[in-house]
Order: C-alpha cells, then structure tokens, then sequence
C-alpha cells in the first residue's frame, strides 16, 4: 500500500512539474492555459489518491477511511472545478479578442 | 516515508517559486491570473501534505478544502471581472458592447 502510494503522488508530482514547465515555456495565454489545465488537474487527481492511500496504511480504521474519503472528496472537487476556472479564463480571454498565437514566417 | 513527505512538499516549494516568476513578469493580466490559479492548486496539496508532516491529517485537511473553494471562487471571480475590460493587453483595445448581455 505504501509503496503505491509512493508512486501515485511521484507520477501527481511527474504532472506537476510538466504543468510548470509549460507554464514557464510557452510563448501564448492559450498555450499555457493548455499545459497548466490538464496538467495541474491530473497531477493534483493523482496526488491526493496517494496521500488517500498512505493515509490508510496504519490499518483500515473507521477515522482513517473516513480521512481517506475526505481526501478523495478534495480530489473530486478539484477534478471538477479546476477546468471549469480554466474554461472562465479561456472564455475571458477569447471575449477580450486575445489574438492566438502564431509561428513567426522564417524568411530565409 | 516521512521524509519522502518532506521532500515532495520542498519540491512543491520550489514548483510554487517557479510559477510565481510568470505571475510577476507575465505580460498580459490572464498570464498573472493563470499563475495564481497553479499556484493555489499546488498549495492545496501543500496543506495536505503539512497534515502528514505534522500529524494533523483532519484539520488540515478542512484548511485545504476552504483553500480550493476560495481559489475556484477567485479564479472564476478575477475572469468574470477581466471579461471584456480594455485593459487586458496593454495598447489594445476591445470592443465593450460586443453582442450585450
């Protein structure tokens, strides 16, 4: 159990750190809000289904379980709130008539 | 295992840094509001793990909801707020009564 836990919230961080690299990186609002809206969701998913499952690893007691289900309750939530922030922001952005980025042409 | 904890909340610290660079030099205001909204999301995490650091999973737990209302509640504020101001990208303007709600 441990051990799967390990890996749930090393894979949440693996997403994490994508997420912020794209952030860092990409050269338009639209580009980043396409790396930082899937990629902070699913990290943060896989996170705390981790931490859900350490947090049962002393034993299956009635508090623990309900701790678990709290966790995972979070989880949900962010699963559900977090592109719906992304989808307010995008629609704020396209409303304003933020121009997308585009590839500059390389005269060579 | 507790050190694993440890270490994943410095990452996280220093992930939170990172983030934070774009919401100060981010040239449009959605860049900043972006940056605020990654980095709540990664300070939800933070709470839970603290609860693990510190042997109080329950109540920080609560402290970690409340901190995930309150960021969906302000990132869906700041873009209701941002919508179709002039102000968005510096030098360009947008049209205010496009349509009319």
């Amino acid at each position: 159990m441990s051990v799967l836990a390990v890996i749930f919230i090393v894979a949440g961080i693996f997403f994490f750190t994508t997420s912020t690299i794209g952030l860092l990186r990409f050269p338009d609002f639209y580009t980043r809000m396409h790396a930082t809206g899937k990629g902070d969701t699913l990290g943060a998913f896989l996170t705390l289904t981790g931490l859900a499952l350490y947090n049962l690893h002393h034993g299956f007691t009635v508090a623990a379980i309900l701790v678990s289900i709290k966790i995972l309750f979070i989880a949900l939530f962010i699963f559900i709130a977090n592109p719906t922030a992304t989808h307010a922001i995008t629609k704020a952005g396209l409303d304003c008539n933020v121009k997308p980025w585009e590839k500059k042409e390389s005269s060579k | 295992m507790e050190s694993v904890v440890l270490y994943i909340a410095m990452f996280l610290c220093i992930l939170v840094m990172l983030a934070l660079y774009r919401g100060i030099a981010g040239p449009t205001v959605l860049d900043r509001i972006i940056s605020i909204s990654v980095i709540g999301t990664k300070t939800t995490i933070l709470l839970a793990l603290m609860g693990f650091i510190y042997k109080r999973v329950d109540m920080f737990l609560d402290i970690a909801l409340a901190y995930a209302l309150l960021n969906f509640i302000a990132i869906i504020a700041a873009a209701k707020f941002f919508r179709r101001r002039k102000s968005i990208i510096p030098g360009e303007q947008c049209s205010l009564d496009k349509g009319g709600e």
